[in-house]
C-alpha cells in the first residue's frame, strides 16, 4: 500500500505529490488524461501571482499582502474566505525558490502583458513547461504515476479515505489528495447548472471550454453526494470573452480577443449591452464572458476600425473585414439597419478628447446608454474589422469546503487523512470574479498543504501499523 | 475522386503568397505558408517570448510575409524548447510546431540563396551519399594518381608530405577551392541579407550578435540550462560539443594560416616538430573536431523526431561524417607521417577536406554564416523603435 495517493495530474496535484515525496512518503498519482494531454488547466496557465515586500528577481517594485489582500477582496466581491485567502497570498511570496528547485523557470512579464510585472512571476515557456518540470521531477523522486486512469469513486468509512476506484481497480492508500479540477468540461453538468434562460435558451449550450476535456468533475460530484461539504455556485467560474471559432477544448489563452475596449460590443439584435470602456482590458477581461453569455444566443461581436489594428494583441483568427459598417454588418449577419443605428448613435456621443490606451483617457460618451466612459473614439476609419464572441469557461468554482489544513470536511468535521486542493477547492478563496495568477497560487498553496499534510498522517499511521505489528 | 478535388482545392487557397491566417493546420502547404499559419498562433499566445531571439523578433510583426519567414527561420536555432512547452503542439488540432517548421524553412532557404543554384538541389538530395562520395573519389582519384607516380606506399624519412604531393601542386588545388567556397557563402549570405535590410549595424549590435555566435546564446535555453534532446529534459551536451566542433575548426583553420605564414614569410617548411605552434594547433583542433562531431552525430540520432526536419538528416549527417573524416585522418596523418601508410592517409585526409570545402555551401555548414547574418539583423532590429504600436493588453 502507498502513503499517499494522489488524484489528478496538474499543478495542485503535482505540488502535493512532490511535497509527499519530499516528507518520505511513497506516491502515486493517478492522471486521467494520456500523456499528451497532462496536466490539467495547467498546461495553459502562464503566471503566479505573488506577494512580495521587495523587488525580486522577475517581480519588480512590491506587493505587500494587504494590496493582494484587497484586489481579491475587489473581484470577488466579498465571497472569499479571509483566512484561506490570506494563507494562498502568504504562501505566494514563499513558494518559489521551492518551484525553482522542482525546474520551475521564471521570466519577467511578457510584451503584451507588462502590467502584470509587478503582481505576477511568469513561467518561461507557460503552465506546460512548468508541468513537464514537475513531472520530470516528480519521476526522478520516485513517484509513481499512472496515467489514463480516471477515477471514478472513493470507497470512505465514514470521513476517513479507505481506496480509489478507477474502473474495477481498487487502490488503497493510507491518505489521499484529490486534485482533479472542476466540472468545466462536463458540459451536460454545465447545461444542468446554469438551466433554461428567458428567452428559452440552455445559455451552456455555447459555452466553449478554455482548457483540459478530462475535468469532467466526476470525483466533485461524488464527493458532495457523499456528504462531504461543499462551497460555491455551480453557475459561478473564470469565463473569458473569447473567440467564438475557438476549438471545443484546449482554445487556452491565444483565442482571447483584446480589441473590446478600442470599440464596441453588440449583441445579436445590434445593441450595445455595457461599457466597453470601463476599465483596462486586464481588469476587466473577467467579467466579458457573464456578460456575453446573458446575451441572446449567447454570442456579441466586437466592432472595430483601422485605428484600433495593431493597438492590441495580434488576434488568432483574423476578424471579418468590411469596407463599409453597414457592409460589415451584413458579413456578420447582423440586420444592418439596427446596427447602423447603434454605431451611428455611438459616434455621434464620443466626445472629443486625448486617446490614450495607457491611461483612463477622457474619450468618453455623452448622453448614450449604456455609456462607454473611455477610449471612445469614433469608429470611422476603415477597414471595419469584426470579431463574434462567444463564453469560454476556463474553471468552475463549486468545490469541496475546506479549511487551512486542506482537509475534506463532512458536517464541518475535517477528515484526517482525505485533502483537497486545486480547482476542487479554489472555490473557498473565490466565490466568483478572477484576477490573473491567482488559480496557480491557490492550486500551489494548497497542493503543497495537502501534499505536506497527507504524508505526515500517513507516516503516523504506518509507524502505529509498524508498533502494532511488532507487538 | 470529388475528396481529391477537395484536397487540391484546399492546397491551391492555401498556396498564396500573403499571409496565411487560419489557425487550423492546413492539409497541405508550403512551409513558409506554414510557418506564417503558426505565426499567427504563436503571436497571439507568447509564452515563449523568454527561450529566445525568435520569438520577441515575432512580436514586432503582425503579418508574416516569406522575408519575415526566412529571416525567423535562420534565427531559429532548433533547441526545440518551444515544441515541449507548447499547449498547441501536436495532438492539439493547432498542431504547431515551430521547430520542425523553421527547419523545413530553413532547408529551403539554403537552396534559395545558393550559387549556382543547380549545385544545391543536386546536394540537398541525398547529403550523406553525396558528400562520403565526393570524398572517397577524390581520395581515390589521388591514391592513383600517386600509385602511378609510384609513391603511394612509400616512408618518406623526414615524414614530409611535399615528398609525396609538392606543395605547389596542393595550393595549386585547395587555393581556387577555398576562394570558390568563400565566395559561394559570400553571395549566399548577401543574398539573404538584402531579402529584408534592417538598417546600418552599430558597433554594440555587431557586438551583441557576435557574442550571441560566439556563446551560442540561444542554445542555453533563455536560462542557461540548455536545449532539449530526446524529451523536455534540457541538456547543454549540444552546445559543448557543437562548441568543440567549431572551435576545433577555428583552431585547424588557424593552424593552416600560421603553417602558411611559416612556409612564406618565415621560409619554414612543414613537416613541423609535435611542439610548433602550427602541430599544436591542429592537434587540438582535430581532437575538438572529433569529439565534438562524435557528440553531435549522437546527439542528432536520439533527436526528438518532431524537432527536426527528417529530410534533413543526410545533410546533417553528411557533413558531421565529414568533419570527423577529416579531423581523423588528420590527426593520423600527424601520428604516422613518417610511417609508410603517410601518402595513404594523406590522400584520403585530402579528399576529405576538398570535399568539405567543396560541398560547405551547399550543406549544413552554411546554418553557420545564415545564423550569424540573422543575429545580426535581430541585434539591429531589436534597437530600432517597434513598428507594431501595441499598447499594454
Amino acid at each position: 500500500m502507498v502513503d499517499v495517493l494522489v488524484i489528478g495530474g496538474g499543478n495542485a496535484a503535482l505540488c502535493a505529490a512532490l511535497m509527499a515525496r519530499e516528507a518520505g512518503a511513497s506516491v502515486l498519482l493517478l492522471e486521467a488524461a494520456p500523456r499528451e494531454w497532462r496536466g490539467g488547466n495547467s498546461q495553459h496557465t502562464r503566471n503566479l501571482r505573488c506577494m512580495h515586500d521587495t523587488p525580486q528577481d522577475v517581480l519588480v517594485d512590491a506587493y505587500p499582502e494587504e494590496e493582494y489582500w484587497q484586489d481579491l477582496l475587489k473581484v470577488t466581491g466579498g465571497l472569499t474566505d479571509e483566512a484561506l485567502a490570506r494563507l494562498v497570498i502568504r504562501e505566494s511570496s514563499t513558494c518559489r525558490p521551492w518551484m525553482r528547485q522542482h525546474g520551475v523557470q521564471f521570466q519577467p512579464s511578457l510584451s503584451g502583458a507588462l502590467h502584470t510585472a509587478r503582481t505576477n512571476a511568469f513561467f518561461m515557456g507557460g503552465g506546460k513547461a512548468l508541468v513537464n518540470a514537475y513531472y520530470r521531477s516528480a519521476e526522478q523522486l520516485g513517484v509513481q504515476i499512472r496515467y489514463e486512469t480516471p477515477v471514478q469513486r472513493i470507497e470512505l468509512d465514514g470521513p476517513r479515505f479507505v481506496a480509489a476506484w478507477a474502473g474495477d481497480e481498487r487502490i488503497t492508500a493510507r491518505s489521499c489528495v484529490l486534485a482533479a479540477g472542476g466540472f468545466e468540461s462536463n458540459r451536460a453538468w454545465l447545461r444542468e447548472a446554469w438551466g433554461v434562460n428567458e428567452r428559452g435558451e440552455h445559455p451552456a449550450d455555447n459555452f466553449l471550454i478554455r482548457g483540459t476535456r478530462f475535468n469532467m468533475g466526476t470525483l466533485l460530484r461524488f464527493m458532495i453526494d457523499a456528504g462531504a461539504d461543499s462551497i460555491g455556485e455551480p453557475t459561478q467560474a473564470h469565463m473569458v470573452a473569447i473567440d467564438a471559432r475557438a476549438p471545443l477544448y484546449d482554445g487556452g489563452i491565444c483565442t482571447r480577443v483584446d480589441c473590446v475596449s478600442l470599440g464596441v460590443v453588440v449583441n445579436r439584435d445590434a445593441e450595445r449591452f455595457y461599457d466597453e470602456g470601463e476599465d483596462f482590458w486586464p481588469k476587466r477581461y473577467a467579467i466579458w464572458g457573464r456578460l456575453v453569455a446573458q446575451q441572446p444566443g449567447q454570442t456579441a461581436w466586437s466592432i472595430i476600425d483601422a485605428k484600433a489594428v495593431g493597438r492590441f494583441m495580434p488576434p488568432v483568427f483574423p476578424g471579418v473585414r468590411a469596407n463599409s459598417l453597414p457592409e460589415l454588418a451584413t458579413a456578420l449577419g447582423l440586420d444592418p439597419a439596427r446596427f447602423m443605428e447603434t454605431l451611428n448613435a455611438y459616434n455621434a456621443a464620443c466626445r472629443p478628447g486625448t486617446f490614450d490606451h495607457t491611461k483612463l483617457d477622457d474619450c468618453r460618451t455623452d448622453g448614450l446608454a449604456p455609456p462607454k466612459t473611455h477610449w471612445a473614439l469614433p469608429l470611422d476609419k476603415p477597414p471595419f474589422f469584426g470579431f463574434a464572441l462567444r463564453p469560454g469557461i476556463t474553471f468552475t468554482y463549486l468545490g469541496l469546503k475546506t479549511d487551512q489544513t486542506a482537509a475534506v470536511r463532512f458536517g464541518s468535521e475535517p477528515s484526517d487523512n482525505l485533502f483537497v486542493a486545486g480547482e476542487m477547492m479554489a472555490g473557498n478563496v473565490l466565490g466568483k470574479g478572477y484576477t490573473a495568477g491567482v488559480g496557480m497560487s491557490i492550486g500551489t498553496a494548497f497542493g503543497r498543504i495537502a501534499g505536506t499534510n497527507a504524508a505526515a498522517h500517513a507516516t503516523a499511521s504506518a509507524h502505529k501499523e509498524g508498533s502494532r505489528a511488532s507487538s | 475522386m470529388q475528396a481529391l478535388e477537395k484536397l487540391i482545392q484546399q492546397a491551391s487557397d492555401e498556396w498564396s503568397p500573403v499571409a496565411v491566417t487560419v489557425a487550423r493546420a492546413p492539409l497541405l502547404s508550403v512551409p513558409e505558408d506554414e510557418a506564417a499559419r503558426i505565426l499567427q498562433i504563436c503571436n497571439a499566445c507568447r509564452y515563449c517570448e523568454g527561450f529566445c531571439a525568435v520569438f520577441p523578433a515575432m512580436t514586432r510583426r503582425l503579418e508574416f510575409g516569406t522575408a519575415d519567414v526566412h529571416y525567423l527561420a535562420n534565427l531559429c536555432h532548433n533547441c526545440g524548447a518551444c515544441l515541449h512547452a507548447c499547449q498547441y503542439a501536436p495532438p492539439h488540432e493547432f498542431a504547431v510546431n515551430v521547430p520542425q517548421t523553421m527547419a523545413s524553412v530553413r532547408g529551403r532557404t539554403y537552396r534559395l540563396y545558393a550559387w549556382p543554384r543547380s549545385f544545391a538541389s543536386l546536394y540537398e538530395r541525398n547529403g550523406l551519399a553525396v558528400a562520403l562520395a565526393l570524398a572517397g573519389g577524390i581520395a581515390l582519384f589521388l591514391i592513383l594518381a600517386l600509385a602511378m607516380s609510384g609513391n603511394l606506399w612509400q616512408a618518406s624519412a623526414s615524414g614530409s608530405f611535399y615528398d609525396v604531393l609538392p606543395h605547389t601542386l596542393m595550393v595549386g588545388i585547395f587555393a581556387p577551392v577555398f576562394l570558390f567556397a568563400i565566395c559561394a557563402l559570400g553571395i549566399g549570405v548577401r543574398r539573404f541579407w538584402r531579402e529584408a535590410v534592417p538598417g546600418p549595424a552599430s558597433g554594440a549590435a555587431l557586438a551583441e550578435a557576435g557574442n550571441a555566435v560566439a556563446t551560442l546564446r540561444y542554445l542555453g535555453g533563455g536560462h542557461g540550462e540548455g536545449c532539449n534532446n530526446e524529451d523536455d529534459r534540457f541538456s547543454l551536451a549540444r552546445r559543448h560539443c557543437h562548441h568543440a566542433t567549431a572551435y576545433g575548426f577555428a583552431l585547424c583553420f588557424l593552424s593552416t594560416c600560421v603553417a602558411t605564414l611559416y612556409h612564406y614569410v618565415f621560409r619554414l617548411e612543414a613537416p613541423y616538430a609535435y611542439t610548433s605552434l602550427p602541430t599544436v594547433l591542429g592537434t587540438l583542433g582535430g581532437i575538438g573536431i572529433a569529439v565534438g562531431t562524435l557528440g553531435l552525430g549522437w546527439l542528432n540520432l536520439r533527436r526528438h523526431p518532431s524537432q527536426g526536419d527528417a529530410a534533413q538528416k543526410p545533410m546533417d549527417l553528411g557533413f558531421i561524417a565529414l568533419l570527423l573524416i577529416v579531423a581523423v585522418s588528420g590527426l593520423a596523418l600527424m601520428v604516422l607521417r613518417s610511417s609508410a601508410a603517410m601518402p595513404g592517409l594523406l590522400a584520403m585526409h585530402l579528399g576529405a577536406v576538398i570535399a568539405l570545402f567543396l560541398t560547405m555551401p551547399y550543406g549544413k555548414f552554411v546554418h553557420g554564416p545564415l545564423r550569424a547574418a540573422a543575429l545580426l539583423k535581430w541585434a539591429i532590429e531589436r534597437r530600432q523603435p517597434n513598428r507594431v504600436g501595441l499598447t499594454d493588453d
